[in-house]
């Protein structure tokens, strides 16, 4: 299983980043969510999503194994595990394995929760095989 | 504190001083937020008798308590501030992602004071607060200026930012955001100007606590499931507030020629299907929005995007100055958007413009050679730039229709289509009572987004002048704006008639406290007289006078469409009055009784 999006019918709102970063972390911060929005505006005015496909390319390359399956099927940050190396940030093929020491003291990535298809008015995201 | 950023931010731009303070709690508990704080500090802080474009002035920017969180349309933002359009009240409901962005950042409101020696933009990343210098942005368009402090900052940052049209005093300038987001009407942009702040700059990282965190995601959870299935969800995706359009032609309350009829022969040119089919690109919505109504669109023949056009904007800038079609129209828009004004007050003067010189009242001489005629694309396209850059013709209509035809006089003043000094939203009140008496009693003059009583006059008789109709608007007038003071969006339940009891127990979860609507009716019931109280400490004289609407709406009856022959009589239009005062508890004048004003806790504060 995992996350798909359509970019065309996102409209750019963040119900899914606010919704994430409640799953993730238990806070209200879009700025500590999993999935990657970038707008493009004024031109060509469209956004552009990017999520986890659950590749494991992060799993692979964690050097203290932090990164394991979930019982959803994902891979998911064991926190206990992160020593916030980085190692896991540049390999990721769609630019959502995060980083940022300032905001949480160890790395964060989409588990499959699945709450960000629950908010999204557009259904501009789903999971599937 | 729950639900809050905990923080409001004053600055001070004459003396350039940044002080934080803590927000207090009694204020949440009066006014919870957003337009409620607005109220609460125009009132108390700006001096009676001030200059709207003068340092004594503020500006007032607040979130709400909803505002950033899990909460379906949670993205608005209130700017409050004493009007350089019509001297009073002034308070625009702008969406898009700012009021988030100022909750992550710990703040509730931003109240900006006094007026820069030279032009500035407020930086605000987290705890890192800087006026810096704006003079590399100082005439710049609105969205030339966000682009580069996008490209210079990062996406993450957001921006509200003024045009020409502030700059230059404008009495209806705005302020624009997320490209095509607006804090449109009452000439906020022109009190920004005027503080020579060309834009501010936002970001923040941190988490926006709340009193019971599974009480909160259950209940935001279930607002979000409950829009996901309403029926009306795909339609309304599907054409935003021009869902409506197609209604008002067909209705009459198309706003036709400057207000002279109230359907277009070019209508349908105009309708949402039209306009989905020809120009829109993109569904854009506001800050945690699963129903959004904003349209991007791309117009062929100019070569250019704009969001939107919204209902209001196609009324105004489509049918009311006789364009009937819908690209001519989207690009007016940009045009406004553009240079910095509000696209309802832009039709509404230019329809104002055109009607006077075909009867005759100005001729090319004083047009500077336009011909104004009624569906001029070309005209309008030009007026839009004279009016924010103050050239020529345009200075005249920059001071909005009111002063304009005053200014002008020779009968012109009968075309000037406004309730106290704001140009009537588009909706044509020819023959719809309750819409006519909610512009007329609107707490900032002729706007629609208080009471849109316009479906009940459809549904329980249009021309009806009795005491239920005039209950019905007094009761929207209370509950619809605390959507405003909430910090979120009210289209939700307007549009997709969810069940607004949800909100209750989010609002509990988020800030501890239980209110029922009940209880946030009686807030807004207090926000609506202290309001009026603010009209009546500015305003020597104020009173029913204030209150009337244009006598197109009762002495002229459409000649053409729907409402052709149909009008509201002057006795019915005083009958509505002596009603909504007696049922607000106000005098026959329409001031507050002071028993009133003791009823909703406000005699200390008003006296």
């Amino acid at each position: 299983m995992r996350l798909y999006v359509d970019s065309t019918k996102c409209s750019g709102c963040r119900a899914c980043l606010v919704a994430c970063s409640l799953n993730l972390f238990q806070e209200n911060n879009p700025k500590k969510a999993a999935l990657n929005l970038i707008p493009h505006f004024p031109a060509p005015g469209v956004y552009e999503m990017k999520v986890c496909t659950q590749c494991g390319d992060c799993a692979e390359v964690c050097p203290t194994e932090a990164i394991k399956l979930n019982e959803r099927g994902a891979f998911s940050v064991d926190f206990a595990d992160c020593n916030l190396c980085e190692a896991c940030v540049p390999v990721c093929p769609e630019d959502v394995m995060y980083v940022i020491s300032e905001l949480a003291d160890y790395a964060w990535k989409c588990d499959l929760c699945g709450d960000c298809v629950n908010v999204c008015g557009t259904s501009a995201l789903w999971i599937d095989n | 504190m729950n639900g809050y950023g905990g923080s409001i931010l004053r600055v001070n731009l004459t003396t350039g001083k940044i002080a934080k303070e803590s927000t207090p709690p009694e204020l949440t508990r009066d006014f919870i937020g957003g337009r409620g704080f607005g109220a609460y500090f125009l009132f108390k802080e700006v001096p009676k008798g001030a200059d709207p474009l003068g340092p004594e002035n503020k500006l007032i920017v607040s979130s709400g308590p909803l505002s950033g969180l899990m909460i379906p349309g949670a993205g608005k933002c209130d700017w409050t501030t004493k009007s350089p359009l019509t001297g009073g009240y002034a308070s625009a409901s702008m969406g898009g992602l700012f009021t988030a962005e100022l909750k992550y950042a710990g703040l509730d409101s931003i109240i900006l004071e006094g007026t820069s020696p030279k032009p500035v933009y407020l930086f605000i990343d987290d705890n890192k607060i800087e006026l810096r210098d704006a003079a590399p942005y100082w005439g710049k368009s609105t969205f030339a200026v966000e682009k580069e402090f996008k490209e210079k900052f990062g996406e993450d940052f957001q921006v509200a930012v003024i045009g020409l049209g502030g700059e230059n005093g404008v009495a209806f300038a705005h302020i624009n955001h997320d490209y095509g987001r607006q804090a449109g009407r009452g000439g906020v942009g022109a009190v920004m100007g005027t503080k020579k702040l060309k834009a501010i700059v936002i970001h923040g990282t941190k988490s926006v606590p709340v009193a019971d965190l599974e009480g909160y995601r259950k209940a935001g959870m279930a607002l979000f499931k409950a829009c996901k299935d309403a029926e009306m969800l795909k339609d309304w995706i599907t054409y935003g507030t021009t869902i409506v359009t197609s209604w008002c032609d067909e209705v009459g309350a198309l706003p036709t020629r400057n207000f002279s009829a109230g359907s277009f022969e070019g209508g349908k040119n105009l309708y949402g299907p039209v306009m989905r089919k020809e120009i829109v690109i993109t569904d854009k919505g506001c800050f945690g929005c699963p129903s959004p109504c904003g349209k991007y669109s791309r117009m062929k023949r100019y070569n250019t995007n704009v969001e939107g056009p919204e209902y209001e904007t196609i009324g105004m800038l489509g049918s009311n100055v006789g364009i009937a079609d819908i690209q001519d129209v989207a690009q007016a828009n940009l045009l406004c958007d553009e240079w910095g004004i509000d696209t309802i007050s832009a039709g509404g003067v230019i329809g104002w413009a055109m009607e006077a010189y075909e009867k005759g009242i100005f001729t090319k001489k004083d047009t500077d050679g336009l011909d104004l005629k009624f569906g001029n694309t070309q005209a309008v396209f030009a007026l839009i730039e004279q009016i924010a850059k103050r050239e020529g013709f345009g200075d005249l209509l920059a001071e909005g229709v009111k002063k304009a035809s005053l200014k002008v006089g020779k009968g012109s003043e009968k075309y000037a289509i406004h309730v106290k000094g704001m140009e009537q939203s588009a909706y044509a009140t020819h023959n719809a009572t309750a819409m006519l008496l909610a512009y007329m009693t609107c707490d900032v003059g002729a706007h629609h987004n208080r009471a849109w009583a316009i479906t009940y006059d459809i549904q329980v008789g249009r021309e009806k002048v009795v005491p239920e109709k005039v209950a019905r608007v007094i009761w929207l007038q209370n509950f619809r704006p605390m959507f405003d003071v909430l910090g979120g969006c009210r289209l939700q339940w307007v549009e997709l008639g969810i069940d607004r009891d949800l909100y209750v127990p989010a609002l509990e979860a988020i800030t501890g406290v239980h209110r029922s609507w009940e209880d946030l009716e009686k807030i807004g019931e207090r926000i609506w007289n202290l309001n009026r109280m603010y009209w009546v400490r500015e305003n020597v004289g104020f009173g029913r006078s204030w209150d009337m609407p244009s006598p197109r709406f009762y002495e002229e009856p459409p000649k053409t469409g729907t409402t052709a022959g149909q009008i509201t009589k002057l006795q019915d239009v005083n009958l509505l009055l002596d009603m909504y005062y007696e049922q607000r508890g106000w005098d026959a004048n329409g001031l507050p009784k002071p028993e009133t004003l003791e009823k909703l806790n406000l005699r200390t504060l008003v006296a």
